[in-house]
């Protein structure tokens, strides 16, 4: 089974702060893997290393065997490593098709930025991509409403949406579900992953709802005090007695557990 | 959209071209040096719609401006088209090197060091004894082509060839504006965060936008100290580039024409005030500014839209 994402020995220090530390997994390509912790975990400073938003103190990260370690961000996105934003990063001031359409011009656009002066903003591709995003993430009630209007559920699908633009291989969902109604959580997952699934691509989400997480991943990683102390399919890692006691609060903790 | 913007445009460039040895000398002169600045309110209108604010574009107004002035003096070159060509190139080029340090600031700091950095050539100037000094010196009359005009013939020759460069650069600048390059202003100035994460440098999207407003800038100031026939320091004082700013608030960034529409009613609405109240004239000035802000935050650029009242494409 090849690896698409394959990390070593990963470590992020802030100061005397260790925030990630001794992260070794890989990830095949077209799985689903749910990140799993409590607050300070450590799982955003997973994804944000791996998307280049920080880089590692140590450690090595691989994505479809080319090392991607210390690589800025927009690399990394060139690269075919995309993500999305546990608060949805759109452009507040356009509509959803003029969000789409920006972030196609750009996304399958050169990487040099005074390329983009010698093109149109509105190419047939790009145009031609952003109404199969509309339609891939039903949001075409919404194509002429701007963004800075729209509820939660869709600002995250436009989102994930733009995110989805440059065909990339692997995404990373910080908390798709945040701040939704328990009610529309599992039609909002279910959205991003039937469209997900259709680009073959593959993910890795972070979420704290551990009914979402065992309905939509295929692998689960649960992190805590900066490390994976969990990791395999859903039924398994969520049984496993020390993601009971640290994260899904369904057993209580030993007395003087505080380390693992 | 832009055929029809195009057309318009078009017409009213041939109208204010023949119009012209009917008008009055102090039209002439005043819509002159208007277009002249309107080219660094276009500038400043790239820079605006991403959100930047500088509040030092008088420096390659004054570096475009000194360049025309020591072209004459030191090169004996009087040939218009070739100096505000070199004044544009260099105003450029600074604006190039500067762009290193001025793409990686924001908000009021991106202001401040831009004012910052005006306000150095203007010392530099003040302390220069072989360029005048305070009182700068005067710069030999234009030739075009081999062509010598005075007096009228001049002020004539100036204001249609500045009205010729306003035209070139309107075009310039309206097509940029929907390149992808341009139209990823809004895109910048909501959120710089989604750029990055699509893929592209967010600063060198602010340093091109940069080194075009410096060009644009560089032109301005050439032409004026064309049309002026001087050079001083206080053509990169703070007050020239908050006179760039005024009128950039008064004029609205929706438009390449509202640039020259809000640089003309500026100087009009200056000559006026002066004429009025000698001492207090920027009392009125002020008091326009104050009414544009409450009454067409989008300026007045805006009533155009409004009359039309279709919805405004902003890719």
């Amino acid at each position: 089974m090849n690896a698409i994402l394959s990390v070593r020995d990963l470590e992020k220090t802030f100061g005397s702060i260790v925030a990630a530390r001794d992260i070794s997994i890989d990830i095949p390509a077209l799985q689903t893997v749910g990140i799993i912790g409590a607050n300070g975990a450590g799982k955003t400073t997973f994804i944000n290393m791996i998307t280049g938003y920080l880089r590692p103190s140590k450690g090595t990260i691989r994505f479809e065997d080319r090392d991607i370690t210390g690589h800025s961000s927009r690399e990394i996105v060139r690269l075919g490593i995309s993500r999305s934003f546990q608060v949805a990063q759109i452009f507040p001031s356009l509509t959803v098709f003029e969000n789409i359409c920006a972030a196609a011009a750009i996304a399958r656009g050169p990487a040099n930025a005074l390329a983009h002066a010698l093109r149109p903003l509105r190419s047939p591709d790009t145009l031609a991509e952003a109404e199969a995003a509309i339609e891939l993430f039903r949001i075409a009630a919404y194509r002429d409403a701007r963004a800075a209007t729209l509820p939660q559920g869709v600002r995250k699908l436009l989102d994930i949406a733009m995110a989805v633009v440059g065909w990339p291989r692997m995404l990373l969902l910080d908390e798709p579900t945040s701040g939704i109604s328990i009610e529309e959580k599992f039609t909002l997952m279910d959205v991003i992953m039937t469209a997900l699934k259709s680009r073959k691509i593959t993910v890795l989400f972070v979420e704290h709802d551990m009914e979402i997480v065992a309905r939509f991943a295929d692998r689960v990683l649960a992190f805590y005090d900066g490390t994976v102390i969990a990791d395999g399919a859903p039924a398994e890692a969520l049984a496993d007695p020390r993601v009971q006691t640290f994260i899904s609060g369904t057993k209580a903790p030993a007395t003087g557990a505080a380390h693992v | 959209m832009a055929s029809r913007a195009n057309l318009v445009g078009a017409l009213v460039f041939i109208l204010l071209a023949g119009a012209a040895p009917a008008l009055p000398g102090w039209v002439v002169s005043l819509t002159t040096i208007a277009f002249a600045n309107a080219l660094v309110v276009l500038g400043l209108i790239i820079l605006w719609r991403a959100g930047l604010v500088p509040f030092g574009q008088a420096l390659y107004y004054c570096v475009g401006a000194y360049t025309v002035a020591l072209l004459a003096r030191w090169f004996g070159i009087t040939d218009a088209f070739v100096m505000v060509l070199v004044g544009g190139i260099l105003a450029g080029f600074v604006a190039y090197i500067i762009g290193f340090l001025l793409a990686r600031y924001r908000e009021i700091f991106f202001a401040m060091l831009s004012l910052a950095l005006s306000m150095i050539l203007y010392g530099v100037l003040v302390k220069t004894e072989t360029l005048g000094s305070t009182d700068g010196f005067s710069v030999s009359p234009p030739t075009f082509a081999g062509y010598a005009p005075h007096r009228e013939a001049l002020a004539l020759a100036l204001y249609w060839y500045v009205l010729g460069v306003g035209a070139l650069a309107a075009l310039f600048v309206g097509a940029y504006f929907r390149t992808a390059a341009g139209a990823l202003a809004i895109p910048i100035r909501d959120n710089e965060i989604r750029v990055e994460f699509l893929g592209i440098s967010v600063n060198r999207l602010i340093h091109t936008k940069l080194v075009i407003a410096g060009v644009l800038g560089g032109f301005g100031g050439a032409l004026v100290a064309m049309t002026i026939g001087h050079v001083d320091p206080n053509m990169s004082y703070w007050t020239t580039s908050g006179s760039f700013v005024f009128v950039t608030v008064l004029a609205g960034a929706g438009s390449v024409a509202a640039a020259f529409v809000g640089s003309l009613v500026f100087e009009v609405v200056r000559s006026i005030a002066v004429d009025l109240l000698p001492g207090l004239w920027q009392i009125i000035l002020g008091s326009v500014l104050l009414l544009t802000i409450l009454f067409l935050p989008e300026g007045l650029g805006s009533i155009a839209s409004r009359l039309r009242r279709s919805p405004e494409q902003v890719t």
